[in-house]
């Protein structure tokens, strides 16, 4: 049985859930069994963006995956991923505003009046949020396909601002190794679509 | 307690006795109940303490014997961290800035042997090696609190001698108005001395004021243990009320000047990280609040963060050095 049949076997949508479950599942077995080292507010909340990072990066390679290896079947996962990252970039926010912030809306409120990037994060959240919200197939027939399309194509807005939340929030430590991978790896899928724009005009 | 009852420590009067082991295990079993009421009662009891407990003996280093501290608010009754926190949560750039990597990458630091440096303007300039330095001055047992600039912080029992041995021992010239400390650079041992991240090697310094107040602990020892690579051995400085990176680490030379020392962080963002660096939690960092702070090991997860004191609660002993200085401008 080749990967292609695979891909459209009835039990690979149950398998991929489970597996964008397995690190959130990771983090709390980590967080009950006191696996997440001296800190582990700023683990969970670190290790959760990273999550939703890993998460754009695979969505985003999605179509150009399927279009270079010639795999439309790969279509069917690019909700589900999506789904899941965002997941992951609310599990971060849940995480900061709980466990950095004890979730006192006036403590929130001076923490972002001081570090800006957190800004950035919540607009590419806010970004994500109308395409978690129609995410189901009935919303695809509602809208139409053209302009759920459009809609989703905020993903792009999402993709930049999160790497810029996370370069303004190394900055500080002046390190970019990390940033710079994950800049590298979404800069190179949103140049591919640049290019099969221009090519397809 | 804290230290292996190895015959010579058993002999010793250790400040970790002061309160009692069972004194702590029941306030930490009150933690976990008053938390088990909380939201989610298992998830309470679990996250809120369940991590080491700064009694168990770390026993990974030779012993270092040393007496419990005489002098005045050096003995915090805080809780003291775990060992196994304080030996592998460490801002140590040299060997990578994620706060886990100097323990992963420390071990290829050379202690031995290990020279310090002493020039400038004193009358008896000299190089020492570790041994000579550390019979300069009686070891003591201190637990200092460390807030780290990050806004998290911890209870250290460190060991050494009030850094003003030292510099008594040396004779500075009355021209000398500030110390540098020059910390150890070499790239062959220290994987993250090539980046820019910061210009290498890493400098601190003090005014001769702060240098002299017997508070400021040249440290060689933790735990009872020589200190661990990672947390800057062979020789360290503290001083408990200035932001954690103002403690330099694996000093191999102090230099006496009469100009204020550039300072690793100050050059790197100078509107950020000022000379001075005195813990204040009515400062604010520019990118940060430093009003509070979380304890490493004791405030869980659901704890709020716990409110910062001025200069770091050390202010009856040495506000008296900045008074009339405005502590906004010269942060």
């Amino acid at each position: 049985m080749n990967v292609r049949k695979r891909l459209l076997s009835p039990w690979a949508k149950p398998l991929l859930m489970l597996l964008l479950a397995l690190p959130a599942v990771w983090l709390i077995y980590a967080a009950f069994n006191d696996l997440l080292g001296a800190n582990p507010a700023e683990a969970l909340i670190r290790q959760t963006g990273d999550w939703t990072l890993r998460g754009l990066c695979v969505v985003l390679a999605i179509t150009p995956l399927r279009e270079i290896t010639g795999t439309p079947a790969l279509l069917r996962f690019r909700r589900t991923l999506g789904v899941g990252t965002f997941i992951y970039a609310c599990l971060h926010m849940l995480c900061y505003a709980w466990f950095d912030q004890g979730l006192a809306l006036e403590d929130i409120w001076r923490d972002i009046l001081k570090r800006p990037f957190i800004w950035l994060g919540f607009g590419a959240l806010l970004a994500m949020l109308p395409l978690a919200l129609t995410s189901f197939n009935a919303a695809i027939r509602w809208m139409g396909v053209k302009r759920w399309q459009t809609l989703h194509r905020l993903v792009y807005a999402t993709a930049v601002l999160a790497v810029l939340h996370f370069f303004w929030m190394r900055a500080g430590k002046n390190d970019f190794t990390e940033v710079l991978v994950y800049a590298a790896v979404l800069g190179i899928l949103l140049a591919w679509r640049v290019r099969s724009l221009i090519a397809t005009r | 307690m804290l230290i292996r009852l190895s015959p010579d420590a058993a002999s010793t009067d250790l400040p970790s006795d002061i309160t009692p082991k069972h004194a702590y295990l029941n306030r930490r079993a009150l933690l976990q109940h008053s938390l088990g009421l909380g939201l989610l009662t298992g998830m309470g009891v679990a996250w809120s303490q369940t991590g080491p407990s700064p009694t168990v003996v770390p026993g990974k280093l030779p012993a270092l014997a040393s007496k419990r501290s005489a002098l005045e608010n050096a003995l915090a009754v805080d809780v003291p961290t775990a060992y196994t926190y304080a030996s592998t949560y460490n801002n140590y750039y040299e060997f990578g800035t994620d706060k886990s990597e100097p323990a992963r990458n420390a071990h290829t630091l050379k202690t031995k042997p290990w020279t310090l440096e002493i020039e400038g303007l004193v009358k008896k300039p000299m190089r020492l090696g570790l041994e000579e330095v550390m019979k300069l001055g009686a070891m003591e047992e201190r637990i200092y609190r460390m807030r780290c600039v990050e806004g998290w912080s911890m209870v250290i029992p460190w060991i050494g001698f009030s850094l003003s041995t030292l510099v008594k021992h040396v004779d500075p010239l009355g021209s000398a108005k500030f110390i540098e400390f020059v910390t150890l650079a070499d790239p062959k041992t220290m994987p993250n001395v090539g980046s820019r991240v910061l210009d290498w090697p890493y400098l601190e310094g003090l005014r001769m004021d702060e240098a002299m107040h017997p508070l400021t602990l040249l440290t060689f020892g933790m735990y009872g243990e020589i200190l661990p690579n990672q947390n800057g051995a062979p020789i360290r400085l503290n001083v408990p009320w200035k932001y954690g990176f103002k403690n330099a680490k694996s000093i191999v030379k102090i230099r006496f000047t009469d100009k204020q020392p550039a300072t690793a962080w100050n050059k790197a963002a100078a509107n950020e990280y000022g000379f001075y660096s005195n813990v204040n939690p009515s400062v604010d960092h520019p990118r940060w609040s430093q009003a509070t702070e979380r304890r490493i090991g004791e405030d869980g997860l659901f704890n709020k963060k716990r409110k910062t004191l001025m200069f770091n609660g050390y202010e009856a002993q040495v506000a008296s050095l900045y008074s009339g200085m405005d502590l906004g401008k010269n942060f």
